[in-house]
């Protein structure tokens, strides 16, 4: 059963990139990338992550892609022309390398997985273990990580702002 | 049930597509677009170890990876409508020219 | 079993919400009719009470219309997700007991998750979504900016209700619908907005907070005739508008729902333990009765709110959102927090 599920997910999942890299429109790529983090999203709860399988939807899908789409209708992007026909060679080479990376790491994480997962530990996933980790062991890094959040918001009000001369 | 090395090998080949994202795309927006993908295939990754592992570990690493995620999209976008003001596109291959 | 159950909840759940937001459209025009001082509907059966299925006819038997420079995918796409994320949010709210039927037990909520209510909240994230779509592939110029003024709305409430539910969580120790419910048992003065929690702040932050986020007035500038003809469903006709509209309706039930179920008791009847009765049918009746009649409450309080009250202009929308609601329900969760802290509330 969850099986059946992992495949339709992994289907959707390699539609969905392929429409992120290659059609022209951007807003077509933004909700295809949406639909490609939800569709994670169900990886993540299959793979019994019911917590970050939840957080990724709310974050990704419904926060940080919406500020894509925004961004892209604000500026009004058409749609992307053709490549330079001078970049074939890059259009060629760039799959091929990508091809041949993926081989290389295909294979690297392949040999250093067992060939099926073990029984779930109790409690794995829940708010309450990754809540407990998060504000005991890794206390500082959530206190840093708030930091950059608000330097992040700072630097990108002051990036944009309009130059008020 | 799910054989691991699956999830990976997807994993993998979503990260690929990424880059082949990012060395293809011409629009800036679309560029940050494929790097958020590669930043999902390796969460993807992480999950798969700490269901492995049985830990919550991992599963704090994707959370601080989804923050810096968030984060690095904000920044980028302004980035990018700056210098959209600035030059009026956001095609990379026409912004190749220093301040003058 | 396990599956026929749910299927047989799914399917419970969806019809009623259907015959909910067809029930809410013939609320809302007697409700505005008698708060005008004018009859509403009346001629369509007794008290205009088959009003909802004229308009249905009305809605399928129009004509089809794409503009032309629409973009086709996504302007088909919007309405139906509109809607799909706004059923979706209802799956983890619970609107019974756990009841025994034939000897088992079966909760009267679809989805029992651990994180029940970071679902209804990503839920409700995903349907930002559709008014985007709608107002971008319309393409026409209020569209557009209905549509992006709509979502920047959407979001920018998200938070405090997020903060506000997040004091919710504080209190009660999880983020499951059904033991927040159960924690609430007793007299109606153990309700998280009362002495349970010592909400009140909160669920007014949420009330509002809920308000925005299904723009509803005061706060629907974005899709108010004669502001910007109607936002970002003007140039959807037929049954595309009556997409939105029921998405709008089930939104509303969903937001009053998670509000009913975080602060006031859910399905519980706010009477002390020892004036029920056994547990059995009687009881588990009049407990989803009690959800069901806090929920019509709620869409009461929406209409009248919406009849009686001036929209905001859109710049003192994100004034209050931003500047007014979220440093609210920061200070609410601090507060909450050191409550909690102290052991004055909390479980």
């Amino acid at each position: 059963m969850e099986l059946i599920a992992f495949f339709v997910l992994a289907l959707l999942l390699v539609a969905s990139a392929l429409v992120v890299i290659t059609n022209r429109n951007p807003v077509t790529c933004a909700v295809a990338l949406a639909f490609n983090l939800v569709a994670i999203a169900g990886v993540y709860m299959v793979l019994d992550a019911q917590f970050i399988g939840l957080l990724q939807v709310i974050v990704y899908a419904g926060a940080i892609m919406v500020l894509i789409l925004f961004v892209i209708m604000l500026l009004n992007l058409r749609e992307e022309e053709k490549p330079h026909p001078a970049g074939t060679f890059q259009r060629v080479l760039a799959p091929a390398a990508s091809l041949l990376f993926a081989v290389v790491i295909g294979r690297a994480l392949f040999l250093s997985a067992p060939s099926s997962f073990p029984e779930k530990a109790d409690g794995f996933g829940t708010a309450a273990s990754i809540g407990n980790e998060l504000f005991m062991r890794f206390y500082y890094p959530f206190e840093a990580i708030s930091l950059l959040l608000v330097v992040a918001m700072i630097g990108a009000v002051l990036l944009a702002k309009r130059d008020v001369s | 049930m799910i054989d691991p090395r699956l999830v990976l090998v997807l994993s993998a080949v979503l990260f690929s597509l990424g880059v082949v994202g990012v060395l293809t795309r011409r629009g800036a927006i679309s560029i940050l677009m494929c790097v958020e993908l590669m930043l999902n295939a390796g969460n993807l990754a992480f999950i798969t170890f700490a269901r492995i592992a049985g830990g919550p570990e991992a599963q704090i690493y994707v959370f601080f990876v989804m923050t810096l995620a968030a984060a690095e999209a904000a920044a980028g976008l302004a980035i990018v409508i700056a210098l959209f003001r600035l030059r009026g596109t956001t095609d990379v291959d026409e912004i190749n020219l220093l301040k003058w | 079993m396990e599956i026929l159950i749910n299927f047989v909840k799914i399917v419970t759940v969806f019809s009623l919400l259907m015959l909910c937001v067809s029930i809410m459209t013939w609320v809302e025009r007697r409700l505005s009719a008698i708060i005008q001082y004018r009859l509403g509907p009346n001629r369509v059966g007794p008290w205009g009470l088959l009003q909802p299925i004229a308009d249905g006819v009305k809605f399928i038997q129009k004509q089809d219309i794409i503009p032309a420079e629409a973009h086709k995918l996504f302007y088909v796409l919007a309405p139906a997700l509109a809607v799909v994320p706004a059923l979706c949010a209802f799956a983890v709210i619970p609107f019974g007991p756990t009841v025994e039927i034939f000897g088992t037990k079966v909760p009267f909520v679809i989805l029992d998750l651990d994180g029940g209510l970071l679902w209804a909240f990503a839920a409700t994230g995903l349907g930002v979504y559709a008014l985007v779509l709608a107002g971008w592939s319309s393409n026409s110029k209020f569209s557009l900016i209905g549509g992006l003024r709509s979502s920047a709305q959407m979001i920018s409430y998200e938070l405090p209700m997020a903060l506000s539910v997040a004091s919710v969580v504080l209190v009660s120790g999880t983020l499951r619908p059904t033991q927040i419910v159960e924690q609430q048992a007793g007299s109606f003065l153990h309700w998280n907005i009362f002495g349970g929690g010592f909400q009140l702040l909160g669920f007014i932050l949420f009330t509002v907070a809920g308000y925005a986020e299904t723009n509803r007035t005061p706060f629907d500038l974005p899709e108010a005739e004669g502001e910007l003809v109607a936002g970002y469903h003007t140039e959807y006709s037929g049954m595309r508008f009556a997409a939105f509209f029921m998405a709008e309706y089930i939104n509303m039930m969903t937001s009053s729902a998670l509000g009913i179920t975080l602060f006031l008791g859910g399905w519980q009847l706010g009477l002390p333990t020892r004036w029920l009765p056994e547990p059995g049918w009687v009881l588990w009746g009049a407990q989803i009765l009690a959800f069901v009649l806090k929920m019509a409450f709620f869409q009461f309080l929406y209409v009248w709110v919406r009849w009686t009250l001036p929209r905001f202009r859109y710049d003192q929308l994100m004034n209050l959102g931003w500047k007014g609601l979220l440093p609210l329900s920061l200070a609410n969760l601090a507060v909450t927090a050191i409550l909690v802290a102290y052991d004055l509330v909390g479980h």
